[in-house]
């Protein structure tokens, strides 16, 4: 255990050899309450800035509110909204997982190759693998302790290589061809693609399990203090496995379904996308030191990115490159803000 | 992370997990070494060495400073970016000459860093989200900057530092081992690294003691800023251009794999300047290996994740408090 840092160099006089008993606080006190306010702030924020954008740009851009755009918009956050749910349960838990880019893009690959033996191949394959994948990761953050994030890091490094040695060192792209397959991610039902309705209803059942099922408590039971979670006799150990294969599924799941939109699997795709989830994790109010979260914002924080991304390609002469200085700058404001914002108990380096 | 999920371990297992925590990457570098010589083709030859040596040095400096941040229990996800924004901006002003031009990439890095040290010492953000703004934003600001166009450089001074030599041996070489000097020296000689050891080992007692933590913060990553763009700058210089497209990619997981396998722990408290130095070097040799034995890009990949994963699970912390 670390010791908590302190916030302030001159006013943090906690005796260091306290065990860490600071942040349980009973519900009812000023902290705790300053805290929700504070987390309420952080997701209305996220809500308060897209609703701002998007009138903004439906005043002033001829095409932004027009039927196709905004249908692609909720096509284009569809998988990325399925690879930032499984984000938000691994961050609620207090870990993180860096592997999710690379596991996408793996998923999209093992969908083609799958889908040549048809549809139940095409999907079955991605979502083993890939749960397998974060199953792995699951085991060696929880049954050996070791840092999620390194952990996650290698395993970017071996879903990539996998990849790699399943497309002939990158260079093959197998194209789809199984029509039912293909349907997953090129039909609309109600106007709306395929993919967005995944996306709709995994975060309905994501939301409803963190906020009305026992496995949602023990979640940010975990996240919120390990050892307590211990204590109370919470599957601790459990619940850090499921999250962490549970994420990996779901980035192949999302993969799946972009491999079904571009009718192939493709290799390049994925580089930088684990940010981009955390980032709209973060943005949408999840606190990255774990125990507080919701999925509708980070929703709304993955909305959030493809507007901004939708505006600045709207505009045109503007570069594009200015997508992601945009994206890390509001992470850094949004950050900055919860950490003025909230009491919360100084994070964990990792 | 909290150690009620790890299990005890016996005493003898402990010994030699220790030994391997100590002196593991330097046998492991050894065993490489042996295992070359005897089966890889051409290995002992001038030129293998040279590339084997030139292709660590940018892997090795950036990971000295990332040393020093993971000392202090940070971590700087931001050093490929810094490596693009020197891409970027090294071509901008090699018109004024070489120095206006190195300098300007130098106080780039220095800015990221300062920055990322301010977020993690003065407002209290983890250092992984603070340095990961940075390298999100980071390399999208190099690619601006550069119209998001490969920028080839002709200065005959900036090529010759990346391919030129001292005494027979390659500039970009003799740059990684004064830096790996310098900053050895900064750990083991001076107060400012027995502060940042112990502000990583207890930063509480640290600040009760008295110590400047926010200002040894924020120097430590500024020192990991200007190291990442020197990196950048001497990637250029050997690529003849510049490209913030793709000098420093995943340059932040190289750098903390060699960390963390030449045996400074993620926790902080302790850096181990020459265990880094030769985790670079393990890095550069198991890739250089895998690929000289004609296995593919692909198999060295996967390798090096098992080989991250098992040197972590070497140097975890074993259960303390």
């Amino acid at each position: 255990m670390s010791a908590p840092t302190p916030t302030d160099a001159d006013t943090d006089m906690t005796s260091p050899d306290a065990p860490d008993t600071i942040e349980e606080q009973p519900a009812s006190s000023p902290q705790v309450r300053q805290q929700l306010f504070a987390s309420l702030l952080q997701r209305q924020g996220a809500a308060a800035a897209l609703l701002l954008v998007v009138v903004i740009s439906w005043i002033t851009l001829p095409d932004f509110g027009s039927t196709d755009n905004l249908r692609d918009i909720a096509l284009q956050s569809s998988f990325l909204a399925i690879i930032a749910l499984g984000m938000t349960f691994v961050i609620i838990t207090g870990g993180i997982d860096l592997s999710v880019g690379s596991v996408y893009a793996l998923g999209g690959v093992l969908a083609a190759y799958g889908a040549q033996s048809g549809f139940l191949m095409g999907l079955l394959l991605p979502l083993v693998v890939c749960g397998a994948i974060g199953l792995v990761n699951g085991l060696l953050v929880a049954r050996l302790g070791l840092p999620p994030f390194i952990v996650t890091l290698a395993s970017l490094l071996f879903a990539r290589g996998l990849l790699l040695a399943i497309t002939n060192e990158g260079a093959t792209t197998r194209k789809i061809t199984d029509s039912t397959f293909l349907a997953l991610g090129r039909n609309s039902f109600l106007g709306l693609g395929l993919p967005v309705w995944f996306a709709i209803g995994l975060c309905l059942v994501g939301g409803l399990v963190l906020r009305r099922t026992r496995f949602g408590e023990s979640l940010f039971a975990t996240g919120g203090s390990e050892g307590s979670a211990l204590l109370m006799g919470l599957p601790v150990m459990r619940v850090k496995i499921t999250v962490y294969a549970l994420s990996g599924a779901l980035s192949g799941l999302a993969g799946a379904l972009t491999a079904a939109y571009l009718q192939s699997g493709v290799t390049v795709i994925g580089v930088g996308v684990e940010l981009d989830a955390i980032a709209a994790v973060v943005i949408g109010g999840t606190l990255l030191s774990g125990g507080a979260g919701t999925v509708l914002g980070t929703a709304v924080g993955v909305l959030l990115r493809n507007v901004i991304q939708n505006v600045i390609n709207q505009i045109g002469g503007l570069d594009s490159n200015y997508q992601s200085v945009i994206s890390g700058a509001f992470l850094l404001v949004v950050v900055i803000v919860q950490r003025l914002l909230s009491q919360a108990r100084p994070g964990r380096p990792r | 992370m909290t150690d009620l999920t790890v299990r005890g371990r016996s005493l003898d297992k402990s010994a030699v997990s220790r030994w391997l925590q100590e002196y593991g990457v330097y046998a492991a570098v050894a065993a490489l070494l042996a295992f070359n010589i005897a089966f890889t083709d051409n290995f002992l030859s001038a030129t293998n060495f040279r590339t084997q040596l030139v292709q660590a040095a940018p892997i090795c400096i950036v990971a000295l400073g990332m040393a020093l941040v993971i000392g202090t229990e940070g971590v700087d996800l931001s050093v490929g970016s810094v490596m693009a924004l020197s891409a970027a901006l090294v071509p901008l002003y090699l018109g004024y000459g070489l120095v206006p031009a190195v300098l300007a990439a130098l106080v780039a890095g220095l800015a990221v860093g300062a920055l990322n040290g301010a977020l993690v010492a003065y407002i209290g953000i983890q250092p992984i989200v603070a340095t990961l703004a940075l390298l999100v934003g980071g390399r999208g600001l190099a690619l601006v900057i550069a119209h998001g166009q490969l920028v080839d450089v002709h200065d005959a001074n900036l090529l010759s530092l990346g391919s030129g030599e001292l005494l027979g041996i390659p500039v970009v070489v003799v740059i990684a081992a004064v830096l790996a000097v310098l900053v050895w020296l900064l750990v083991a000689r001076t107060t400012f690294g027995r502060q940042l050891v112990a502000i990583g080992d207890n930063r509480t007692a640290s600040t009760l003691a008295g110590l400047p933590v926010r200002r040894v913060l924020v120097g430590v990553y500024a020192i990991c800023g200007v190291l990442a763009a020197v990196a950048g700058v001497l990637a250029t210089a050997r690529l003849g251009a510049g490209d913030p497209a793709n000098t420093g990619q995943l340059m932040e997981l190289s750098a903390i794999t060699a960390v963390v396998v030449g045996g400074t722990p993620l926790s902080g408290g302790k850096v181990r300047i020459l265990g880094t130095i030769f985790g670079a070097l393990l890095m550069q040799l198991l890739r250089a290996t895998l690929i000289k034995n004609d296995l593919p890009d692909s198999t060295a990949q996967m390798v090096q994740a098992v080989v991250i994963i098992g040197a972590v699970y070497v140097a975890r912390e074993r259960a303390t408090r």
